[in-house]
Order: C-alpha cells, then sequence, then structure tokens
C-alpha cells in the first residue's frame, strides 16, 4: 500500500543496525578476552571470594576510572571497559535509529526514538 | 579456589546456560543466577550484575540476525522500550533497596513462572478483525517474510501490550534477566503479533532495557570484572551454538526437561530466600 517508497530505507537500516549490533559484540568480547588473560596472568592463583558482597572500589564503577585502569594495562581495568563497550551497544544502536527516523522525516518516532536514548544515559551517567 | 579454576568452571557452566536458555528463549540469566549463586555461593548481587551483562551481550549478537532477516518490527520495539526501560530504571533502583533473601524468593517465583510459559504450547492468536487506533497512529503494522511471501499483520491492544512490557522492564532490572517470557507474553496474546516478529522483536528489545540497568549496576558497584568475564563469555558462546540449532533440532523435549530443571532451581532459589542460608 502506501509502504512501497519505504522498503528500501527499511532494509538499508536494518542491515546497518545489524552490523553494528555485531560489530559492537565482537570488539566488546574481544577487549574482556584480552583483560581476561591478563587477569588470570597476574592473579590466576589467589582466591575466589564471591562469597561477601562489596562494592567494587570506585575506579571500576565510573567511565572515567575504567577508561584510566585500562589504558594503563590492568587485566580488571581492561574487562570492564569491554563491558562498558558492551552496554554501550543497544545504546548506540537507538542513537543510530534516531538519525535513520529523521532521515525519513518521521518526527513521531525521532521524539519516540530521543525519550529512550535519555533514560539510556541518564541511567549510564547519573550516579 | 583459586581464580583459574573459578574462571573456568564459571565459563564451563555459562557455556551449557547460553546454549539451554538460546535454544528454549528463555535466555541465559534464569540458568546463570542459580548456577552462580546456589552452586559456587556468590552474593546474588554479583550474580545478578554478571547475568545482566551477558543478556546484552546474547541479546545484541542474536538481534544482528533477525534484523537481517526482515521480522523484527522496529518501531513497535522502539516504542515499547519506553516502557521497559523506564520500568528497568525502576528495578534497578528496587534491587539497591530490597533485601537479598527477598530477591531470591522474587526470582524463584518469575523462574517458575517462565518455567510454565516455556512448557505450555504457543497459540499463534493473529490480529485480524478490530486493529488498534493507537497502532495506527504509531503506524505499528508492518509486513514480515513468511514461507508463502511476504505477509502483512496487524497490531491488537497497545496500552495493554505496554503496561506488560513496564512490568518486564522491572523485573529485568530487579533480576538481572531478560525476562523474555513476559515480553513474548505481552506481544503474543495483547498485541497478537505472529510468532517470528514477536521473538524477534523481544530479541531486539532486550539489550536496550538490559542496558538501562546495567549503567546503575556499574555506577553502584555491583558488577565484578573477574567474575563476569567467565560469565559473559561463556553465555555469549553458547548462545550463538545454540540459536544454530534453533530451527533445526527437535526442540520440544529439551523444553520439557529445562522447564522441569528451572522448576527445581526456583524452588530451590525460594528455600533458600526463606531460610535465609547460602543467600544471607
Amino acid at each position: 500500500m502506501n509502504d512501497t517508497g519505504q522498503k528500501p530505507s527499511n532494509r538499508e537500516m536494518e542491515t546497518l543496525i545489524g552490523n553494528l549490533l555485531r560489530a559492537g559484540v565482537i570488539i566488546a568480547a574481544s577487549v574482556v578476552s584480552l583483560g581476561g588473560i591478563i587477569y588470570i596472568f597476574r592473579h590466576g592463583f589467589e582466591l575466589a571470594e564471591y562469597k561477601v558482597f562489596l562494592r567494587e572500589p570506585a575506579d571500576l564503577c565510573s567511565i572515567g576510572g575504567i577508561l584510566r585502569n585500562a589504558f594503563s594495562g590492568h587485566g580488571r581495568g581492561l574487562i570492564q571497559l569491554g563491558l562498558l563497550l558492551l552496554i554501550a551497544t543497544p545504546i548506540a544502536r537507538v542513537a543510530l535509529s534516531i538519525f535513520e527516523f529523521a532521515r525519513k522525516h518521521d518526527t513521531l518516532y525521532v521524539i519516540v526514538t530521543l525519550i529512550v536514548f535519555s533514560i539510556l544515559i541518564y541511567s549510564l551517567l547519573g550516579r | 579456589m583459586n581464580v583459574l579454576l573459578f574462571s573456568i568452571l564459571i565459563w564451563f557452566g555459562s557455556v551449557i546456560a547460553g546454549y539451554l536458555g538460546s535454544l528454549t528463549g528463555l535466555g541465559g540469566g534464569v540458568v546463570i543466577i542459580p548456577l552462580l549463586t546456589l552452586g559456587f555461593g556468590v552474593d546474588i548481587r554479583y550474580a545478578i550484575g554478571a547475568s545482566l551483562v551477558s543478556v546484552i551481550a546474547t541479546s545484541s549478537g542474536a538481534a544482528a540476525a533477525y534484523v537481517k532477516e526482515g521480522f523484527s518490527n522496529i518501531r513497535i520495539g522502539m516504542f515499547l522500550e519506553i516502557a521497559t526501560t523506564v520500568g528497568a530504571l525502576a528495578g534497578a533502583f528496587l534491587a539497591l533497596r530490597l533485601s537479598t533473601p527477598i530477591i531470591a524468593v522474587i526470582f524463584g517465583l518469575v523462574l517458575m513462572y517462565s518455567a510454565y510459559i516455556s512448557s505450555r504450547p504457543r497459540n499463534e492468536n493473529l490480529c485480524l478483525d478490530k486493529p488498534d487506533r493507537l497502532a495506527a497512529i504509531l503506524k505499528m503494522d508492518g509486513t514480515y517474510p513468511a514461507p508463502e511471501g511476504l505477509t502483512s499483520y496487524n497490531v491488537c491492544s497497545v496500552h495493554l501490550g505496554f503496561s506488560l512490557m513496564f512490568i518486564a522492564g522491572i523485573i529485568s532490572g530487579l533480576l538481572g534477566i531478560g525476562s523474555g517470557a513476559v515480553k513474548v507474553l505481552a506481544m503474543d496474546q495483547a498485541m497478537r503479533l505472529p510468532f517470528k516478529v514477536s521473538t524477534a522483536t523481544s530479541n531486539f528489545m532486550i539489550g536496550v532495557t538490559a542496558a538501562a540497568s546495567a549503567g546503575i549496576y556499574l555506577n553502584k558497584g555491583y558488577i565484578d570484572p573477574g567474575l563476569t568475564m567467565p560469565v559473559m563469555l561463556g553465555v555469549l558462546l553458547g548462545s550463538s551454538v545454540g540459536a544454530r540449532h534453533l530451527f533445526g533440532a527437535e526442540t520440544k523435549k529439551l523444553r520439557v526437561v529445562f522447564g522441569i530443571v528451572i522448576f527445581l532451581l526456583a524452588l530451590e532459589m525460594i528455600y533458600s530466600g526463606l531460610k535465609g542460608g547460602i543467600l544471607k
């Protein structure tokens, strides 16, 4: 019916989003693996203790702290950076959708997507 | 137990959890959390953090494939994500305040419900007669590639679907699972979408929902890198193998067996929550 003109751009958008998701997961998993190897190499024979809950140290909880930790080559910092990239993957997908809906002049869905995006950013940055 | 052995065992368990989770559509989290808490004595808050991250990994990995096949409806997904992400924030804040035995008991109850849903046959009950006004305003009706060619479908009761998605979001944020069972219920039973569309769209949404609460879990120090590393890598491997077997293998028997296992795990979670023993 009225969606004949829409179909190719829908297809394009789906392919783009699919590629973004796949790339995000592969990159995140690689960084986590690298961090994991360093972590096990350095701490493999220490005791694994998770029975008592202690909050993670502050520098493994904030974006700034994780970046500092990761770039000084700490295994745990690198793992955390990979996990951060993983969390960012669906957020990037939502951001991409904003542009795609805008390109199709679909104002309603630009607003819908912006709401979802704001909630995600609030969660990641808010304290 | 030392870190090396612990990581290997957790990784191995996570591969199996991811495989079963993807084959049955329940997601890896429903097995990972009992495995970590009951099996390895991990505090449930660390277990939830690790599970949540692996949910994002599997959902994004699977969604990449689904989206390309053209089954998922991005408009429906995006609109419902308003409900799931707000719910996920509420769930995560709730998790910071509730005591761990209560979280364990709620987890057990949700697990039982998921087992019940997965053991029941799904009825495709398409929306044919009365198209929804809200669905028309939101331009939700779509088409999908059926065996007999491109087939169009309508969407029913958007408001009911939206409310159920809010609940799905709370559950996901509180317990660190994808809550695919509630999402599929909302889209199959309330909005009456074709199976393949609701499965793909639900999968598409799970990652965004989990990301909404994962940010809070990360900020509050619930995500431990040493524990999450083997869980995330294991679940990711297991679920991608599982997804490849999804349409070929005879999964009915497996679903029943898995349902019983989940039911027993649920009982154990509730028991230890009430006893306050392991999960203190």
